[in-house]
């Protein structure tokens, strides 16, 4: 059980935060998404506590739009399974030519399950015993290792697809994802996400090899993306160097390990529970929960409804910003938060001395829309 | 964007409706475009889900992949939309060679061919956004290098859509191209909304921001139509919630009906299938017609029917090359050809550019508010005015153009040009200010007849508005690039000749 850790400050406060319901566990895609937006503090502080940001979106009205389809799930877990079918046959091949795998040393470690023991803490425990136990043989693959990272004071328990071992004892990261790679090329939105979550996955590594005292370095920079190929099965292997992807990673985490700071803001009865009933549904008075999150300051931009569940809501909050409009908005109009003053300044209502420039800009800017449009219409 | 654009998204905001950001449309129109709203299964790199396309508003055709997952029937998908997007390009194509050969007058911005004369028009292919661009580009890669014989063969035609679909989506990146449109891209060019251009990708919300129901302001409008409920997702993705709640059994209905050999379960499913995407489809298909009646209603840009004349010659050279029996577009362009196609590009954005502010003073407006350009009225004229200092009397006339615009070109700078005479050439005499205002002493040259008297009408008369800018519209020949036998070996060395292999078309399932 992950239980209290007596002696770490944050940790009642942030269990407050969350209220009754169980923490809702970290994965290398939440991880990733806290790099996503770390100016804001309601992120920061949801994501710290394990609040579960899908139900408490949903209860006070704005339910986001975050579904999956089981087509996609589906396709994932074929082709996951199609890559390590026969101890990772295809794979070896693509990870010979990749990382130099030596094959004589072919070993797969399936440690999905010990003894049909599925317990977090114990699958952990094994995989650090075969990562660093001197009695180990030689291993080249592990499949679904458990790793695990502290998160705000909380450890989240992750699985990467697979790692591999090389015979030097350099350590790899190997992710694989279904989307594909045609012609050598593929979305780039989604190869960022991936390498951000293989980032993810060294860091783990990295301090498990800490913690059981081998060489944290042996953990390689250098991670492995395996995806189909063209408009087949078949599977291709890429190297990816996340070196930028750690150091973004690394900030936010110091940065969420000082959660307590930013918790010390607020007063000590501020709290996301959802007082659910015996049947698990909310009771908490809806606007009592929204004036609670609304403590905390949000920093929404166009970018988070693609990336927070609370998007909604911060979108409904922001109205009248131009930030609301997008980054680019806003900093044409000079940095002005608010669409009403860059309106008034539009229409001719005189600035503060350091908005002088712009406010003449948007003053002339909208003459010659009114000059234009007045002799269309 | 500029803060012209930026003051009318907050505008929009503001009144709740989005504000025009173009006086005219910069995009040509065909009078009967054939719409084509692609669906895609989700999770898979290209297979095809289902296709709303036609040319009618009241006839769409529906075209489903009943099992997405099995090649033979997403090849046998892509055969039927072939006949149906084929049968519409043949309408464009001349039944014999075209008649006008060798007067090497290729005019447009076709690139090497030239040899025939244009065809008078070509086919238009108007779909949701961007990314069902993006799909219909995958889809014409996994298509034109399928083979009619062989292990998987196709129907002819499925190789030959193809071809066509990546030269439709390979047209699509170039500026000023029309041939393949994208619907949230047009209108978001005409239309500042009060959101940002991110929300503008979907294209229920962006038509609920220019054209709100009755009684009910842009940002209600957009909202209601983020509910993938009551608006479904414009594609190629679908609605995850429909995935897994309607399709999912849909799909399972009819591999239970081919399991048990009931002929007639089976056409039932099918018909189900259909009815559910048809309801997913038909929003869509309703706004894109919306869409395209809000830009036709608009009067076209000057320089558009040049434009579309780019795309005319892109389309003929095409079906000349096909005719001839040109290869399929290879996987990857070589260094030079990719060198050369990104040089062009440049050009032609910068083109377009300029085009479309000649076109639209909103657009001209933004350069009067960089400096770029100037209008005002004429106040005095001197047009016979002559220039006598060389061995030769020149027509140079005099005109002194007052504005209340901010003027940044100076005496001696680069030269002007005027939307309303692009040929005439205007130097800055003097700047000078007055009373607020300023006047600006131009010497205009070129563009007034041989003689010298100016052929009337050319030299703009006192009282006349006038712009002038910086912008010009200037040919701009290609920088030189090495040929294909001469790739620098710092670009791999000269490529081998592409043939199409069967490695192209390989696909295991």
């Amino acid at each position: 059980m992950t239980g209290f850790q007596p002696g770490n400050p944050g940790r009642s406060g942030l269990d407050r935060l969350r209220g009754r319901a169980l923490p809702k566990n970290h994965d290398a895609r939440t991880i990733s998404a806290l790099a996503a937006n770390p100016g804001c503090a309601r992120r920061a502080l949801l994501d710290a506590a394990g609040v579960d940001k899908q139900a408490v979106a949903a209860h006070v009205g704005y339910a986001a739009p975050f579904g999956q389809s089981q087509f996609a799930i589906a396709r994932g877990n074929a082709f996951e399974a199609q890559v390590k079918e026969g101890g990772g046959a295809q794979l070896l091949t693509l990870l010979r030519e990749h990382i130099d795998l030596d094959v004589s040393e072919v070993g797969y470690a399936d440690l999905n399950d010990i003894g049909g023991n599925e317990q977090r803490e114990l699958r952990h425990r094994h995989t650090v015993h075969v990562l660093t136990g001197a009695d180990q043989p030689g291993r080249t693959l592990l499949d679904h290792p458990l790793l695990r990272l502290r998160v705000g004071g909380r450890p989240a328990y992750l699985e990467p697809d697979l790692i591999a071992l090389r015979l030097d004892g350099t350590i790899h990261v190997i992710e694989i994802k279904s989307f594909a790679v045609i012609d050598g090329q593929a979305d780039g939105s989604k190869v960022a996400a991936a390498a951000i979550q293989s980032a993810v996955y060294v860091r783990a590594l990295r301090d498990l090899m800490a913690e059981a005292g081998a060489d944290p370095t042996a953990v390689s920079h250098r991670t492995v993306l395996v995806a189909p190929k063209d408009f087949s099965s078949q599977p291709t292997a890429t190297s990816l160097d996340v070196r930028k992807q750690l150091g973004v990673l690394d900030r936010q985490l110091s940065r969420i390990a000082s959660i307590e700071d930013l918790l010390a803001r607020y007063p000590r009865t501020l709290t996301f529970d959802l007082d659910p009933d015996d049947k698990d549904r909310p009771r908490r008075p809806k606007a009592e929960l929204t004036a609670a999150i609304k403590q905390v300051t949000a920093n929404y931009a166009p970018e988070c409804l693609a990336t927070c569940e609370l998007c909604f809501l911060c979108r409904e909050e922001a109205a009248g910003t131009t930030g609301a409009l997008g980054k680019p908005v806003r900093e044409d109009l000079g940095g002005i938060e608010y669409t009403a003053a860059a309106l008034s300044l539009a229409r001719g209502q005189l600035p503060t001395p350091e908005r002088a420039e712009i406010a003449a800009q948007l003053l002339r800017a909208a003459q010659l829309r009114e000059q234009v449009l007045g002799e269309e219409v | 964007m500029t803060l012209l654009t930026a003051l009318a998204r907050v505008e929009a905001a503001a009144v709740g409706r989005a504000q025009r950001i173009r006086t005219v449309r910069h995009v040509h129109l065909s009078d009967r475009p054939l719409v084509l709203i692609p669906l895609q299964l989700a999770g898979e790199a290209c297979a095809p889900l289902a296709a709303m396309v036609g040319d009618d508003p009241d006839k769409p055709r529906l075209l489903t992949v009943y099992e997405p997952r099995d090649r033979g029937k997403r090849f046998e998908f892509v055969a039927d939309l072939a006949e149906v997007i084929l049968a519409h390009l043949d309408g464009y194509i001349p039944a014999n060679p075209a008649p006008g050969d060798a007067e090497n007058g290729g005019s447009g911005g076709g690139a090497s061919a030239g040899q025939v004369d244009p065809f008078p028009d070509a086919p238009q292919l108007i779909v949701p956004n961007p990314n069902a661009a993006r799909y219909l580009r995958l889809l014409g890669r996994s298509a034109r290098f399928r083979r009619v014989d062989g292990e998987y063969p196709v129907r002819p035609t499925v190789p030959l859509l193809g071809r066509w679909l990546t030269h439709y989506a390979e047209r699509a990146e170039v500026p000023g191209s029309a041939l393949m449109l994208p619907m949230t891209t047009a209108l978001a060019e005409h239309w500042a909304t009060g959101q940002s251009d991110l929300e503008d990708a979907n294209l229920g919300a962006l038509l609920g921001w220019i054209e709100p129901p009755p009684g009910q302001t842009g940002q209600q409008a957009a909202r209601a139509a983020e509910d993938p409920l009551r608006c479904p997702p414009a594609g190629p993705a679908t609605d995850p919630t429909f995935d897994n709640e309607v399709l999912q059994g849909r799909m399972q209905a009819i591999r239970d009906a081919a399991t048990s050999g009931d002929a007639a379960a089976a056409h039932r499913a099918q018909a189900a299938m259909d009815a559910a995407v048809r309801d997913q489809l038909m929003p869509t298909w309703g706004l894109m017609w919306r869409g395209y009646a809000l830009l036709a209603a608009l009067p076209e840009a000057a320089h558009v029917a040049e434009h579309w004349s780019w795309d005319t010659r892109s389309f003929t050279d095409q079906v000349e090359w096909q005719r001839a029996g040109g290869a399929p577009q290879a996987r990857r362009d070589n260094a030079v050809s990719a060198a050369r196609r990104l040089a062009s590009l440049e050009r032609t954005a910068q083109r377009v550019a300029i085009h479309r502010a000649y076109d639209d003073p909103l657009v001209m407006a933004e350069y009067r508010l960089t400096g770029d350009a100037f209008a005002g009225t004429v106040i005095e004229a001197d047009p016979t005015r002559q220039d006598t200092s060389g061995k030769k009397a020149k027509l140079r006339p005099w005109i002194t153009v007052e504005t209340s615009d901010e003027v940044l070109v100076e005496p001696d700078g680069p030269g002007l040009r005027s939307p309303a005479r692009p040929a005439q050439e205007a130097a800055v005499i003097a700047v000078t200010a007055a009373a607020g205002r300023t006047r600006v002493l131009l010497e205009l040259e070129k563009g007034m007849g041989r003689s010298l008297t100016p052929s009337p009408g050319s030299v703009p008369a006192v009282g006349e508005e006038v712009t002038y800018t910086t912008l010009k519209d200037e040919f701009q020949p290609s920088p030189g690039f090495p040929s294909r036998e001469q790739t620098p070996w710092t670009h791999g060395g000269p490529p081998r000749e592409y043939v199409p292999a069967d490695d192209d078309a390989w696909e295991s399932s």
